[in-house]
């Protein structure tokens, strides 16, 4: 019982984490877009796009946060400390960028610091969140239930490489979601971009893909012996297809294709992370059972997650249903 | 000058400060929520524009300090973990159920609904758009509730065992939710945001007034504000009082360091109004007192005996000095309030209510104490139940993250820049709108001929800017 249920945990947890990156991903996309932006009417609709939204899609960053703290307060005191400084920059990058989606239309002389807040802040937020990714998958040393390594653990290349991924990936899930949502010149632009992201994006799952198996020899193991190596084959196959679906959607114009190809892309990668990790919430040793609060508060968290989780899909997608359509320079928000 | 700081002070620092900034707007934006869903329904009610404007005005506002909120509460739900890891994994079982209810009950509501009820009135129409707003409203005292239980629980902690690792086992979630101080606590914050917010309001009312008389939207707010302050205040001060009863019940030593009882009393302990706390001497230099009367208010019994802090070791002892004055300027506040509602109820029996710029400038004076009394019971709060997290059963020096104390102090600093120049900036652009009167032209009158008779009738204060939020520099 106890297994099944921190099992279910996990992968809420998972599908909280995933909702929030694919959900803030175009969101902090747009930002990492900004000074690509050609005027300031396009900076305004840019904005306008998430504007309504914005704020709904941080708040899976809590709950992310937040349901770890409940179900496996192991974990979260963990891995915080184990992750201190990118956690503060990235928290102190969405102070920047989450003001300045208010700040930059109360004030003439000062917009163009806020705008460079959100970039910046947009740009060091998704920097970080894919540092924090590799730093997880190198492994995380603990010691009686505490973080016992050192403070710089977190930096290496390959944590390096995954931040890049993520900001570029990022972008691509900007670029997309732009072309869906706006029109004319802006829109050509963001087509352009996404090809070149498109295959940066596919570059960066390719050289992590290959480098991920050697950071431990658990996951080498995992994805190159039956059953596992069939995932290794069927991942990469639906990616081709992902690709495909995404390079033939920008020549042909199509408006929301390259969009969900983009976000099949973060789909198959985050199942290849979630593949190797299994059955540890943070490798290489603290497992999913270990790190569990104990049954009554898997219970007691789980009744509620039941009932509201659906209906926070619900009204979400109402909310986005009521701004759907393309942005027009004309229809300001404020 | 920070490196003399041991990474557990440093810690203490960076999360009282962080926590302290993010209370501020809260306190602001769940009056606000509510008071904005009060001026909709009004509107759609009446469809008197006055209620209208102020909802617009209001808004704009609102949608600042609520940006605010959100961005510095994000890093609260952070800290537990990186700078008290131990206390996360100990409490986790307990309040981390607590806060995912938070947000899911909560924060997911404000969020979805607030970009309806900002940008949403001529898309959704207006009977969704009020939903929208009042989701918004109840999302904010959802939080509050959620919040104010956790905190309550570190208070009065009940309905747990301790497991074989040290972990909080929760064993009865209607006693943890329900706490002793719960209850208490809750209302008395309820009544502080709402508090907080009448004064706000009120004192921008009063701002334009003063310098326009005739301001018709002006003298609205004004007459609301001053209405919610002669109910919520008399409130608040019964509140505080149960509060504290209930703190002395559950919390002793705190109402001990509160009132400045460093001595035992036998036979009937005095008030101290005033005095200055010798924690060396262990004793209240200059005390101005009024005998008997601390036993009278907490026991009901002149002769009451009171035990003072002699009787508890020195390391459970809280902070005294902070604790008596932070407890003193609270109440000092929250009569300040309370006077300038009877002020307002006497001129508006008076029919003076629109022309008394004495009560306009007391009432812009006391505009911002709103924060000030939410923060000093904050600290009352926080401070008093020092040594201890969890009160009794974990200190504060074993809730610790081993985080090095030059990477906390590293952060704080990060902290306090961060946090000047942009919740500065923030405050800056809403007094700047707070600054402007609300009732300008009407920006669809502005292209016509009856602007400029608009513009005579209005003040000559504002700038009849269409764009009126556009236009800062
Ligand atoms: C009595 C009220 C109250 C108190 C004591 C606190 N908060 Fe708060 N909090 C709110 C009332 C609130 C609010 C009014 O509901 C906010 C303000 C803006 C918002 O979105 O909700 C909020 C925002 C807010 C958010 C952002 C939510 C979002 O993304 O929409 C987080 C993560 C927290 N808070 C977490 C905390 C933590 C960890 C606290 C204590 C240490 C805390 N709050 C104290
Ligand atoms: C008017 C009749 C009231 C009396 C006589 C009274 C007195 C008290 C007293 C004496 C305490 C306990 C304080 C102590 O420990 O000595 C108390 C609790 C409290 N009262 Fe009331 N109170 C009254 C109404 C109020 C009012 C008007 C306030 C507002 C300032 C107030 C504020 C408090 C506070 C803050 C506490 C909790 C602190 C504590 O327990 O020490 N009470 N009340
Ligand atoms: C004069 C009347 C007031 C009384 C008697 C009073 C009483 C108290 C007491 C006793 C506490 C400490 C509770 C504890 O020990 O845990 C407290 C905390 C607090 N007070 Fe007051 N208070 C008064 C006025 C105000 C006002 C005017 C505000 C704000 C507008 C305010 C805001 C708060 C807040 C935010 C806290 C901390 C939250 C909490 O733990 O309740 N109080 N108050």
């Amino acid at each position: 019982m106890e297994i099944e249920l921190s099992f279910i945990w996990a992968m809420i947890i998972a599908f909280a984490v995933f909702t929030y990156v694919i959900l803030d991903g175009f969101d902090l996309g747009i930002g990492i877009l900004f000074p690509l932006a050609k005027s300031e009417q396009h900076k305004s609709v840019m904005m306008n796009t998430i504007a309504p939204v914005w704020d709904g899609n941080e708040t899976w960053l809590v709950m992310g946060g937040g349901g770890l703290f409940a179900v496996f307060p192991l974990a979260y005191a963990v891995l915080m400390p184990a992750l201190y400084m990118p956690i503060i920059l990235m928290l102190l990058a969405l102070i920047f960028r989450g003001v300045a989606f208010e700040y930059r239309w109360r004030t003439v002389r000062w917009k163009p610091v806020w705008d460079m807040a959100f970039f910046a802040g947009s740009i060091i937020a998704a920097f970080t969140q894919g540092i924090s990714l590799g730093a997880m998958v190198q492994g995380i040393t603990v010691v009686d239930r505490a973080y016992a390594g050192g403070w710089w653990d977190w930096l290496s290349p390959f944590s390096i490489l995954t931040g890049c991924a993520v900001v570029v990936g990022y972008a691509l899930l900007g670029a997309t979601w732009l072309i869906l949502k706006t029109e004319h010149e802006l829109q050509a632009r963001m087509r352009v971009y996404a090809k070149w992201l498109g295959l940066s994006t596919l570059g960066f799952i390719g050289l992590v893909s290959v480098l991920t198996p050697f950071q431990d020899p658990a996951y080498f193991a995992r994805w190159f012996t039956l059953p596992g190596s069939l995932l290794s084959v069927v991942i990469p196959g639906l990616v081709v297809m992902c690709c495909w679906l995404l390079f033939s959607g920008l020549e042909k114009h199509k408006e929301a294709q390259p969009f969900f190809a983009s976000l099949g892309l973060f789909v198959l990668a985050f199942i290849g992370i979630v593949f190797s990790f299994y059955p540890n919430i943070i490798p290489p040793g603290l497992t999913i059972v270990e790190a569990a609060a104990p049954d009554s508060s898997l219970k007691f968290t789980l009744v509620g997650t039941v009932v509201l989780v659906p209906l926070i899909l619900l009204y979400t997608a109402y909310a986005y249903w009521v701004f759907r359509g393309k942005v027009r320079p004309e229809d300001g928000y404020h | 000058m920070l490196d003399s700081f041991s990474a557990e002070m440093l810690a203490r620092i960076q999360f009282a400060f962080t926590v302290s900034f993010h209370i501020i707007f809260p306190a602001f934006s769940i009056g606000l929520a509510s008071y904005l869903a009060v001026l909709n329904g009004l509107w759609l009610k009446t469809r008197d524009h006055t209620y209208l404007i102020l909802f617009n005005y209001w808004k704009k506002i609102f949608a600042v300090a609520f940006a605010m909120g959100v961005v510095s509460g994000i890093v609260m739900s952070y800290q537990f973990g990186t700078n008290w890891s131990v206390f996360s994994d100990k409490t986790g079982p307990v309040l981390g159920p607590l806060m995912a209810y938070e947000v899911l009950s909560a924060f997911f509501l404000e969020a979805g609904f607030l970009g309806i009820a900002l940008f949403g009135r001529e898309r959704v129409g207006d009977k969704l758009h009020m939903f929208a707003v009042a989701m918004v409203a109840v999302g904010t005292l959802a939080s509050a509730t959620w919040i104010l239980s956790v905190n309550s629980w570190m208070q009065t902690p009940v309905g747990y065992s301790i497991n074989d690792v040290g972990q909080f086992i929760p064993e009865d979630w209607l006693h943890i939710v329900f706490n002793p101080s719960f209850p208490y606590r809750l209302v008395h914050m309820v009544l502080a945001a709402y508090l907080t917010t009448a004064l706000v309001v009120g004192g921008v009312g009063a701002l334009h007034l003063l310098r326009n008389k005739t301001d018709l939207v002006a003298r609205r707010m004004f007459s609301m504000a001053m209405w919610m302050l002669i109910i919520v205040s008399p409130l608040q001060i019964l509140a505080g009082d149960f509060h504290g009863l209930n703190t002395l019940e559950h919390q002793p030593v705190k109402v001990m360091a509160m009132e400045g009882h460093y001595d035992s009393h036998p036979d009937g302990a005095p008030l101290i109004l005033f005095g200055i706390p010798n924690p060396e001497e262990k004793r209240i230099d200059y005390a101005v007192q009024i005998p008997k009367l601390s036993s009278l208010i907490l026991k009901h019994d002149l002769h009451a005996p009171l035990a003072g802090l002699d009787t508890i070791p020195d390391e459970d002892e809280p902070p005294v000095s902070i604790v008596f004055w932070s407890f003193r300027i609270m109440i000092a506040l929250g009569f300040g309030m309370l006077l300038l509602g009877l002020w307002s109820l006497w001129r508006r029996t008076t029919g003076k209510l629109y022309d008394d710029n004495g009560l306009y400038r007391f009432a812009i004076m006391m505009g911002p104490t709103g924060f000030v009394a939410v923060l000093a019971g904050w600290i009352t709060t926080e401070v008093g139940r020092q040594p201890y997290t969890v009160y009794g059963l974990l200190r504060t020096s074993d809730s610790l993250s081993p985080v090095a104390a030059p990477a906390v102090a590293t952060s704080l600093i990060a902290f306090i820049i961060v946090y000047f120049f942009v919740f500065g900036a923030g405050t800056y652009y809403i007094f700047r709108m707070m600054n402007k009167s609300a009732a300008k032209p009407n920006p669809a009158l502005d292209t016509g001929p009856i602007r400029t008779a608009t513009k005579i009738a209005m003040s000559s204060e504002h700038t009849p800017d269409n764009q009126g939020d556009h236009n800062g520099n």
